[in-house]
C-alpha cells in the first residue's frame, strides 16, 4: 500500500460532527456510523477517487477534541496522524470536519491540528443545521484569518459532496505533489488558541441568539429527571415487546427453509452417519441458532435508531446518575453499552477509563450486561415455556425477556457498588460528553450498520456454531447410542459433572450442553438441537417443541437464571487476562460469576418448584 | 486573573446564565480536557439539566453546544453571574 501515486488522507474532528457518515458516502465504506461519543474505537480505511479518477486512501479516525490523546481512543487518531502506527505511514494532508454548528467552541480544535504541520482543510458539515440555528459563517474571512482552505458542505447530500469532491481535487493535487501549503505552526498553549479562536469567531461568524431550539425544546421532557427516565424505560421496553411481536413471520420462514434443507439433505444423501451428521449435526446447530436472525435484526435496528437520532448521549446523561450513585466511572458507559453487543469489544473499550481502578470495576460487571450469544438462549426458552399471551397490551415473552435483561443491569450496579467499597475504591470521576442535536438518521448509514451487525451473527454461525455442531455430534453419537445420550462420550462427559448441576435442576442434556457452550453462550442451543434431533427419530420436530415436553418450567427457568449470570465465554476471560495482565481479575470474575449463577439457578428452581410450577 | 468571587458551576441554577472567569485547577489535566471540548475564558454558561441524584450529573449550554458533565468535574469551572449578558 506505499504506493508513492496513492493519495492518502485522514479524517479528523471531533465525536459526531459526521467523520463516518462523509467516510460512508465518498468510499461506501463499512464504517459504523453512530451519534455517540466514542464509537470509531478504531480506525478504519476505505478508498475513493476523485472527479479527476485520482485514487485516494481515506483514514476514518475515532473522534478527538484536541492533540492531547487522554484516552485510548484519543491517542490512536493522534498516533494514526502522527504516523506512529504500527505498519502504517502518516497521512499525506488532513481533513478535518466541524460540524458548522459548533464552530464556535470547537474551533480551537483547527488550530490545534495546524500544529501537526501536515497540509489541512477544514470541512465545515451541516452548514443547513447551523443555518438553521442562526448561524451565519463568513467562508473568505474564516479562510483569510485560519490561513488554510475552508469548504463547507453537507456531507449526506451528493450536491453537498460533489462540492468537497471539487475543492479536494485542486487542493488534493497540490497535496500529491508536495505543493499544498503547510499551515503555519500555532504553539501549544491551548488557553491562548481558545483566544485566538474566540476572536477569529467574533469577526468570521454571526450568531443570532435563538431563544431555543428545537433540540433544546425536545430535552425538556427527555433530560427531565423523572419523566427522562420514564421515557428511557418505555424505550426499551418497547424495543423488547417489538423483538417478538414482529419477528413471528420470519422467523417461520427460516424455520420452514431449514426443515426443507434437513428433509432434502436426508432424501439425497445415503442413509446412515453421513446422513445423521449432516441433517442432526451440521443443519440442525446451526439452524438453531440461525432462526433467532430476524430477533436480532430488530434489536439492533432499535440499538442503531437510538445512536444515529442523538439519544444515546442522552440515555448516557440520564442512567449516569445511577452510575456516578454506585461509584461508576461515567465513562463506564461505553464500555458497558458494547457489552450488549459483546462483552469484549467492551472490556477492551474500558481502555478510555483512564483511572485504573474504575477501569477494573467496569471490567468486572461487563460480562453482566445482556450479550448478542445470550439472546439465542433466551429466545429458545422463552419461546417454549412461555405462553405467547398477553398481559393487558403486552406480550408476555417481551415481558420476561426484558426482565432478564433489567436483572443482569441491576446485578452490575449492585456488584460495582460492592466492588467500589472493597476492591477498588475512589471516587469516579469523568463524564464530559457533548450532548449531540437530534438528527433524522442517514438511511445508507442505517442500512450499512444494520447489515454489519447482521453479519456478524451469522459468520459466528459459520465460525463457532458449525464447528462445534460436529464436535457435539461425533460425541453424542459414538461409542453407541444404542442405550440413548447416556451411552455416548458426550453422556459419560456430561455424566461427570450431571451430578453438580441436578441440585440446581438441570437434567444430562443441559449438563453436556453446557460444556460446549463455554465457547459460546449460543453454543449450547446448537448443542441441545444436536443431542435431541440425534436421539429423535422425528428429524424435523422443532427444538422448542421437544424441550417444552421433556423439561419441567422450573428446570426451564433455572435454565434462563444461570444464563443471566454464567461465566460461560472462554474468550472474554482471556481478553480480561489480556487487558489486567494478570490472572487474578479473569479468575475472580469467573468466580463471582459462577457463584453468582449457580445460587440464582438454585433459588429459581427451587422457589419455582415450591410455587408448584 | 483572580476569582472576585468564589462562585462555580455547580452553584448555578437551573437556566443561570454565568460568565466562565477561570479553572481552579489551572492548566492541569482536567482543565486541558475542559478546554479542548470547549469551555473557556469569557464564554457563556447555563447550566439545563440535572440528574435524578444529587444533582449529578448536569447538561450546560455552551456556546450553542450542550454538554453533558458530573459535578466534581464541574466544580473546577470557574464562574461569575451575568446579571446584564455578556460584557463583550
Amino acid at each position: 500500500m506505499s504506493g508513492t501515486s496513492n493519495l492518502r488522507l485522514a479524517l479528523l474532528g471531533a465525536p459526531n460532527c459526521g467523520k463516518s457518515s462523509l467516510f460512508n458516502a465518498l468510499t461506501g465504506g463499512k464504517a459504523k456510523v453512530a451519534n455517540y461519543p466514542g464509537v470509531t474505537v478504531e480506525y478504519r480505511k476505505g478508498d475513493f477517487e476523485l472527479p479527476s479518477g485520482q485514487a485516494v486512501e481515506l483514514l476514518d479516525l475515532p473522534g478527538v477534541y484536541g492533540n492531547c490523546g487522554h484516552s485510548m481512543d484519543e491517542r490512536v487518531a493522534i498516533d494514526a496522524v502522527r504516523g506512529n502506527l504500527e505498519g502504517e505511514r502518516a497521512p499525506d494532508g488532513l481533513i478535518f470536519m466541524m460540524d458548522a454548528s459548533h464552530i464556535n467552541t470547537h474551533l480551537h480544535n483547527v488550530l490545534q491540528a495546524k500544529n501537526y504541520g501536515l497540509p489541512i482543510v477544514l470541512v465545515l458539515n451541516m452548514m443547513d443545521m447551523a443555518a438553521r440555528d442562526g448561524i451565519t459563517i463568513d467562508l473568505p474571512a474564516l479562510e483569510r484569518e485560519l490561513g488554510i482552505p475552508v469548504i463547507s458542505c453537507v456531507a449526506v447530500r451528493a450536491s453537498g459532496r460533489a462540492m468537497l469532491l471539487d475543492h479536494l481535487e485542486d487542493w488534493g493535487g497540490d497535496v500529491l505533489f508536495g505543493s499544498a501549503a503547510k499551515p503555519e505552526l500555532e504553539g501549544d498553549v491551548l488557553k491562548d488558541l481558545q483566544a485566538k479562536a474566540r476572536s477569529i469567531t467574533r469577526n468570521a461568524v454571526t450568531r443570532v441568539e435563538r431563544t431555543e431550539t428545537y433540540s433544546q425544546r425536545i430535552d425538556k421532557f427527555v433530560l427531565h429527571p423523572i419523566l427522562g427516565l420514564v421515557i428511557l424505560f418505555g424505550i426499551l421496553f418497547v424495543m423488547f415487546q417489538a423483538v417478538y411481536t414482529w419477528s413471528g413471520p420470519a422467523m417461520d420462514l427460516i424455520e420452514t427453509g431449514i426443515g426443507l434443507l434437513q428433509q432434502g439433505a436426508a432424501a439425497i444423501l445415503p442413509e446412515g452417519l453421513i446422513t445423521s451428521l449432516v441433517v442432526d449435526g451440521m443443519i440442525a446447530g446451526v439452524g438453531a441458532v440461525l432462526v433467532f436472525l430476524p430477533q436480532i435484526i430488530i434489536l439492533f435496528a432499535f440499538i442503531l435508531l437510538l445512536e444515529a437520532s442523538g439519544y444515546m448521549a442522552r440515555a448516557a446523561f440520564l442512567v449516569d446518575s445511577l452510575m456516578a450513585k454506585v461509584g461508576l466511572n461515567g465513562r463506564a458507559f461505553i464500555p458497558l453499552l458494547s457489552s450488549f453487543a459483546c462483552a469484549i469489544p467492551g472490556v477492551m473499550s474500558a481502555r478510555t477509563i483512564e483511572n485504573e481502578r474504575d477501569r477494573l470495576t467496569t471490567i468486572m460487571i461487563a460480562p453482566l450486561m445482556t450479550c448478542a450469544a445470550r439472546w439465542p438462549v433466551y429466545f429458545l426458552i422463552i419461546g417454549a415455556f412461555i405462553p405467547q399471551a398477553k398481559v393487558g397490551p403486552f406480550s408476555q415473552q417481551g415481558l420476561v425477556a426484558f426482565g432478564l435483561v433489567l436483572i443482569g443491569v441491576i446485578f452490575a450496579l449492585i456488584m460495582a457498588a460492592i466492588f467500589k467499597r472493597t476492591l477498588t475504591r475512589g471516587e469516579a470521576s469523568g463524564l464530559l460528553i457533548e450532548l449531540p442535536s437530534y438528527k433524522t438518521p442517514v438511511f445508507k448509514d442505517y442500512v450499512v450498520g444494520l447489515y454489519d451487525r447482521g453479519m456478524i451473527f451469522v459468520s459466528r454461525a459459520g465460525r463457532i456454531i458449525l464447528p462445534a455442531s460436529v464436535i457435539i455430534w461425533v460425541l453424542a453419537t459414538f461409542p453407541t447410542k444404542l442405550n440413548g445420550i447416556g451411552g455416548t462420550w458426550a453422556g459419560k462427559i456430561g455424566g461427570v459433572i450431571e451430578p453438580v448441576l441436578r441440585p440446581i435442576g438441570f437434567n444430562l442434556e443441559i449438563a453436556i450442553s453446557l460444556i460446549p457452550a463455554m465457547a459460546a453462550r449460543e453454543v449450547a442451543v446448537s448443542s441441545l438441537a444436536t443431542i435431541y434431533s440425534i436421539a429423535e427419530e422425528d428429524a424435523d420436530a422443532k427444538l422448542s417443541t421437544l424441550i417444552s415436553s421433556q423439561w419441567s418450567l422450573p428446570t426451564a427457568l433455572a435454565f434462563l437464571a444461570w444464563f443471566i449470570f454464567a461465566p460461560q465465554c472462554l474468550s472474554t476471560f482471556a481478553i480480561i487476562k489480556k487487558e489486567t495482565n494478570s490472572w487474578k481479575w479473569p479468575l475472580f470474575a469467573f468466580g463471582y460469576l459462577f457463584v453468582l449463577a449457580y445460587v440464582a439457578a438454585g433459588v429459581t428452581f427451587h422457589s419455582a418448584t415450591a410455587f408448584g410450577l | 486573573m483572580e476569582p472576585i468571587e468564589n462562585l462555580r458551576l455547580t452553584d448555578l441554577k437551573k437556566n443561570e446564565s454565568a460568565l466562565i472567569i477561570g479553572f481552579s485547577a489551572e492548566e492541569g489535566d482536567l482543565t486541558t480536557r475542559l478546554r479542548e471540548i470547549g469551555f473557556a475564558e469569557g464564554d457563556n454558561v447555563t447550566p439545563l439539566h440535572f440528574g435524578l441524584f444529587g444533582r449529578n450529573p448536569m447538561s450546560v449550554r455552551l456556546n450553542g453546544a450542550q454538554i453533558a458533565i458530573r459535578k466534581q468535574d464541574a466544580k473546577a469551572v470557574l464562574v461569575r453571574r451575568d446579571e446584564i449578558g455578556a460584557a463583550e
